[in-house]
């Protein structure tokens, strides 16, 4: 398999008032052909920013984006918008967060596929037509037709993200960035969207980067797993070696604070306390340390680099890995 | 939710029918009124030539001079015995030309660079930004009253002055309805579909302001056609004797108080009456559809 995406040492720097906000501080990752990773944290963790990084999206004016982002060999990051145009929509494509907002409220579905197929593929009105419908269909729309006349308000919110799966899948990209593609649905529409994303990825041999906060939602429908928190991979492994050799303190706390089906109902929902750290101001040593409960004075002061496992693929970046270290009560700084 | 046994597409019909007008906004009576009234005027204008009038210019001596309404000329004559019906007809065609034309002008050169400077940003919005207020705080009258004794009366050169004096006011309104969409997120998805910034304008934003493009041009339309009024009466609009209303009612003015020796309340009446039940036409509709077209994010 070849590789598909290879980002190395990518670090975004945003110009705030309040001086420069890192918020992603050097993340390498790679991504071969017809694979999925996840990429998981909860919110700041710089995800999203990430992300945009890869596809060039962030406002050149206020972010500085040093590193390297490839694709299919080729240097992309900070590529003019001209060149990324060649790119955007034929080869990578994206579904964002919001159903709710990312369609035009004023054009019609058909419109709003179409236009990307005239665009690239230069199709005329009526092929483009016949694609846009097969492509509804493909994706779990009921009766087509009159969806493609329809306005994006008179569908439901797992009917706008089905049809903003088409629109990102129409030129048939070979890889899918999902930030975040469930998190405007409810609990039985996500599960649908999140199969129909894996089937798609499947039948297309896309590379997939499924962008989210929930661990349960990338635990089965990924090959790989990286954890940030504060703009930091603080863990990566392939799916299965992060559930049974989980060794960051973050990724255990996110996977505790995952609600379970199986709990007796009225369980508390374990939350991981205190926020995550100011990224114009980060501190000193590893960003999760306030949070932590098994924090030492070690990790107040110095920050762990990401330092590979036993297990090979897997790597994390904490003083002492869980089964290590003993849990402190002792939390600095947290109320 | 699952046991109803309601499948996935019947539910979509269930929840929200697209059939369903009950709680549709609607437009109204006066909105009908006031366009029919407007396309009434225009109808008129543009086959004032086919209509049974006489010459809005021809001094017909058989005629009386200064009648009040009656029959032989429905709106009576003005001191040089022409027709005022054919002159207020006629005169329409000035108000129009130069309403909907400078409008337009005003539309295409502050709105474009309006929609550019805002999605952009950077240095360039600044300095339109800036230019704008500057110029916005120029008096238009005096401008206009300035460039046109040195350049000429032309219809076109009024309309085309007209329209650019209007546009730094247009320039703000479009800009900052188009900072309101430019940072939306299906802006950025269609941006990264690959659309270019030219199609994200004329495809995305475009569709998205289009209401506040029409009703602040029909506004536009009406304060263009004030301006003509006002230029027309200080004798600076169109040369006589080809009518407009402006004109009319600068003529009408030295008779109401018996200037001449005549007195004629109707010369001023009339144009007056027709300025303002198109003005408030044109404003009642474009404050309708601006209405009819504010669509909260609550209700989409």
């Amino acid at each position: 398999m070849s590789v598909l995406l290879e980002v190395d040492d990518l670090h975004v720097t945003f110009a705030t008032p309040r001086g420069p906000l890192q918020a992603v501080q050097g993340v390498s990752l790679s991504l071969e052909q017809g694979k999925t990773m996840g990429i998981v944290g909860e919110s700041g963790s710089g995800k999203t920013v990430l992300s945009r990084a890869i596809m060039g999206l962030l406002p050149r004016q206020t972010a500085t984006q040093t590193g390297s982002v490839r694709y299919n060999g080729q240097e992309i990051l900070n590529a003019p918008n001209s060149e990324l145009r060649r790119l955007w929509g034929t080869q990578i494509a994206m579904v964002f967060q919001d159903p709710m907002t990312s369609l035009n409220p004023v054009l019609r579905i058909g419109q709003q596929i179409t236009e990307t197929l005239k665009l690239h593929l230069k199709l005329d009105r009526g092929e483009a037509k016949e694609t846009a419908l097969s492509l509804l269909m493909q994706v779990g729309i009921p009766s087509p037709v009159e969806r493609y006349d329809a306005y994006p308000n008179q569908l439901s919110g797992g009917m706008r993200q089905r049809v903003m799966i088409a629109i990102a899948l129409a030129c048939a990209p070979r890889l899918l960035m999902a930030d975040e593609p469930t998190t405007g649905l409810d609990v039985t529409i996500q599960a649908q969207i999140l199969d129909l994303l894996a089937t798609l990825q499947r039948d297309r041999q896309m590379g997939m980067i499924l962008v989210t906060h929930d661990l349960g939602v990338v635990a089965t429908r990924t090959d790989e797993i990286i954890v940030m928190y504060a703009g930091n991979v603080v863990e990566r492994a392939p799916t299965r070696v992060l559930f049974s050799k989980m060794s960051m303190p973050y990724t255990e706390a996110l996977l505790r604070s995952t609600p379970r089906i199986t709990n007796p109902s009225h369980t508390r929902l374990v939350t991981i306390e205190g926020r995550p750290p100011d990224l114009s101001a980060p501190p000193a040593g590893c960003p999760f340390a306030p949070r932590c409960p098994y924090v030492q004075d070690k990790c107040r002061n110095a920050k762990p680099p990401l330092t590979p496992s036993s297990v090979p693929g897997h790597s994390y970046a904490c003083w002492f890995p869980l089964g290590t270290g003993d849990r402190t009560d002792d939390k600095a700084g947290v109320a | 939710m699952a046991s109803t046994g309601v499948s996935s597409s019947e539910m979509v019909l269930l929840m929200e029918d697209p059939s369903d007008n009950s709680n549709k906004k609607k437009l109204g009576v006066f909105f009908w009124i006031c366009v029919g009234w407007v396309g009434f005027v225009i109808l008129l204008a543009v086959f004032a030539n086919l209509l049974p009038l006489p010459n809005p210019t021809f001094q017909n001596y058989l005629a009386p001079q200064n009648a009040g309404p009656g029959w032989g000329h429905l709106l009576g004559t003005d001191d040089l015995n022409r027709d005022i019906l054919s002159r207020l007809i006629y005169g329409a065609r000035v108000s129009l030309v130069v309403g909907f034309a400078g409008a337009l002008i005003g539309m295409i050169v502050g709105g474009i660079p309006a929609m550019i400077s805002a999605y952009r940003r950077g240095r360039i919005d600044t300095w339109l930004n800036t230019a704008s207020y500057i110029v916005l705080a120029f008096p238009i009258i005096i401008f206009l009253i300035v460039i046109i004794t040195f350049w000429g009366r032309d219809l076109w050169k009024i309309t085309l002055l007209i329209g650019i004096s209007a546009s730094p006011l247009v320039f703000r309104v479009i800009r900052a309805s188009t900072l309101s969409y430019a940072q939306r997120d299906f802006v950025l998805a269609a941006k990264s579909l690959g659309a270019s910034d030219r199609r994200i304008l004329a495809r995305e934003i475009l569709p998205n302001i289009m209401p506040t493009v029409i009703s602040f041009g029909l506004i536009s339309v009406a304060t263009i056609i004030v301006i003509e009024g006002t230029l027309a009466f200080l004798g600076l609009s169109v040369e006589p004797p080809t009518p407009s209303w402006g004109n009319m009612l600068y003529e009408g003015s030295t008779l109401l108080t018996g200037g001449k020796g005549q007195t004629n309340p109707w010369l001023v009446i009339f144009p007056a009456a027709a300025m303002f039940s198109l003005l408030i036409c044109l404003n009642l509709a474009a404050d309708k559809l601006r209405g009819y077209f504010d669509v909260t994010e609550v209700k989409l």
